[in-house]
């Protein structure tokens, strides 16, 4: 089976410093694939550069067959890719389902004159807008809070709406960037089961970057250690974890 | 009639809010008609009606994109002053072409909105790659190139056709039967009045339903999105460039639409500081400061409350300007304090509903 993602070989410099090099990674279709490593390690910016945010001097990213090599962020968003950030970033003063609403924009259409002057694609369309994000909400046991403000609801809620959002695009691949950050081990226990979860009920392939090693040990399929821009080890979770440079990566000599 | 009650009761509450906000220009509308026709109202609060109108398309358009798009715009005047003199332009040489005054408003209005929206398209792509006071400050300077382009045109009309200048009305160059439309600062004279209050209200309408419908659209929501969180906004495959555009496009479009209501309440209609100037951007802005961001109906109430005042205080003359900045801080503290705000939410039902979803 091709892979759902291939990297081959990316790299970005900022100024002088290599932030990431050499990165290599292949995900297969309805994985759970873990990025680790120290802070610092380039782990956010290798979201970065897979979402567009970034262009990479070097190397190929493909998804799906489909070259995404540094085209912008919209046109990778269109192409299959979504993410959640280490910072929660909602749209804090729309509601919870308009926050939804937002992730299903390019899904469906209607015109401005059409929006302005409530015709009947307006109607049509915003009911099916309504109905899907509703859905999606319940999922993730939002939807009693649909009508709230996103920045009212607390932080789990937060998270869990960023993740609702972001599946709201129909992505072929979720990028989760630290889920767990903040959270205390039950709340990461609820995040490790909904994760599971969505990939069941999606059949979504997600990449995660996590410090949290009890979920990564808990739900990752395959690890990569990026150590200083570069991959220090690549395979099976449990491997990895106990590969003597990895140990002295994360633990020092 | 039992139907229309249930449908009233399960409607969203957005949208009784904003019913609500047209309700209230109609029955403003319908009481100063009232008080007009029965003769007990002064002649120059008379007269203050159709500014009235003037500003609160203002400071709603604005609203629009200081509000929903979360950018400081300070050359709303500028736009103003594109549909005004485009119109005017227009209205003087169809004068005598097109004798039904209800026509040539019309078509003069949407010539007004066109023009002043194309300013928007050329004026909103280079200035909304930048952010905050940049933005601010080039806004300000493109409002007041405006101004002063319109300053030193000259257009006459004559047998041969249309003649333009940028130095005098002798370098037009005209036939002696020829008739100066644009004459520079004198600006342009004799367009036909046809701004009525009436006109002004049913503007003031289209505006408010043109503003509030886009917000709670597919393309509203985008626009608040990138005011929001403009990363995520991008992740999610917003087109971030071309949602600000739209915004200040038709934020533009329809001070434009108010500079046409602005040009036909005048005889004489010249560009100066006042009334085209930064002094009218920012006198906007309060308005909508004020009014409170983002909040559509709060800006409307704003305009009108600091357009009547200074004329209601005429007679304390010299405490005139005391008061009114009085009155200033003290909508600042009932729109912002957070302890006003506690208050109203307890005690008024819309300051309720505006914390759940603010539109």
């Amino acid at each position: 089976m091709a892979a759902l993602l291939d990297v081959k070989n990316l790299g970005i410099s900022f100024g002088g410093l290599r932030a990431v090099n050499g990165f290599d990674i292949s995900i297969e279709k309805e994985q759970l694939y873990g990025l680790i490593g120290p802070n610092g390690a380039g782990k956010t910016t290798v979201f970065n550069l897979l979402t567009g945010v970034y262009k990479p001097d070097a190397g190929k990213v493909i998804l799906d067959g489909q070259d995404i090599t540094g085209k912008k962020t919209i046109d990778i968003s269109k192409a299959g890719i979504a993410r959640t950030f280490q910072n929660i970033r909602l749209f804090s003063k729309l509601s919870v389902l308009d926050n939804v609403k937002v992730g299903l924009h390019n899904k469906h259409h209607y015109s401005t004159i059409e929006g302005i002057l409530r015709l009947h694609g307006y109607r049509k369309v915003e009911k099916e807008m309504n109905e899907q994000a509703m859905e999606l909400l319940k999922v993730f046991d939002l939807a009693d809070h649909a009508d709230y403000l996103a920045s009212n609801l607390p932080y789990g809620q937060q998270r869990r709406l960023e993740i609702a959002r972001a599946l709201a695009t129909e992505p072929k691949l979720l990028l989760l960037d630290e889920p767990a950050a903040g959270m205390n081990p039950n709340e990461t226990g609820e995040l490790m089961e909904m994760i599971q979860f969505v990939r069941e009920k999606f059949h979504m392939t997600i990449l995660l970057i996590e410090h949290d090693m009890k979920l990564v040990s808990g739900i990752c399929e395959k690890l990569t250690v990026l150590n200083f821009g570069e991959v220090l080890a690549q395979g099976d979770t449990a491997s990895v974890l106990n590969d003597p440079q990895v140990i002295t990566a994360y633990l020092g000599e | 009639m039992r139907d229309r009650m249930k449908k009233i009761k399960n409607m969203n509450k957005n949208t009784k809010s904003n019913l609500i906000t047209y309700g209230i220009v109609i029955v403003a509308f319908l009481v100063m008609q009232t008080l007009i026709s029965t003769g007990s109202i002064s002649s120059l609060l008379e007269g203050l009606m159709v500014p009235l109108c003037i500003y609160i398309i203002l400071a709603v358009s604005l609203n629009l994109v200081v509000g929903i798009l979360g950018e400081l715009s300070l050359g709303h005047a500028g736009f103003m002053c594109a549909g005004a003199f485009s119109s005017a332009f227009f209205s003087k040489c169809m004068k005598d072409v097109i004798e039904n005054g209800t026509l040539r408003f019309i078509l003069a209005l949407l010539i007004g909105i066109a023009v002043a929206a194309v300013f928007g398209i050329i004026i909103g792509i280079p200035v909304l790659r930048l952010k905050g006071d940049y933005l601010a400050i080039v806004t300000l300077a493109f409002g007041e190139i405006i101004k002063n382009l319109v300053n030193v045109v000259f257009i006459g009309k004559d047998a041969n056709g249309f003649h333009f200048s940028t130095k005098d009305v002798m370098d037009l160059n005209m036939e002696l039967d020829g008739e100066v439309i644009v004459n520079g600062p004198q600006g342009i004279t004799g367009t036909p009045q046809d701004s009525t209050f009436f006109i002004g209200v049913v503007l003031i309408l289209i505006t408010l339903f043109i503003v509030i419908n886009l917000v709670n659209s597919r393309d509203g929501r985008a626009i608040m999105a990138i005011r929001d969180n403009r990363i995520a906004a991008e992740s999610v495959g917003i087109n971030i460039t071309k949602y600000k555009l739209m915004a200040f496009t038709i934020s533009a479009a329809l001070a434009g639409g108010a500079g046409v209501l602005y040009a036909h309440n005048l005889s004489t209609l010249t560009a100066n500081t006042n009334n085209f100037g930064y002094n009218m951007s920012i006198n906007i802005l309060v308005f909508v400061v004020l009014g409170g961001i983002g909040n559509i109906r709060g800006s409307m109430i704003a305009a009108v409350i600091l357009t009547l005042l200074p004329e209601m205080l005429r007679g304390l003359s010299d405490y005139r300007m005391l008061i009114y900045a009085i009155v200033l801080i003290l909508m600042m503290l009932f729109n912002w304090a957070p302890k006003s705000i506690e208050w109203r939410e307890k005690y008024l039902s819309f300051g309720k509903k505006k914390k759940e979803a603010v539109k």
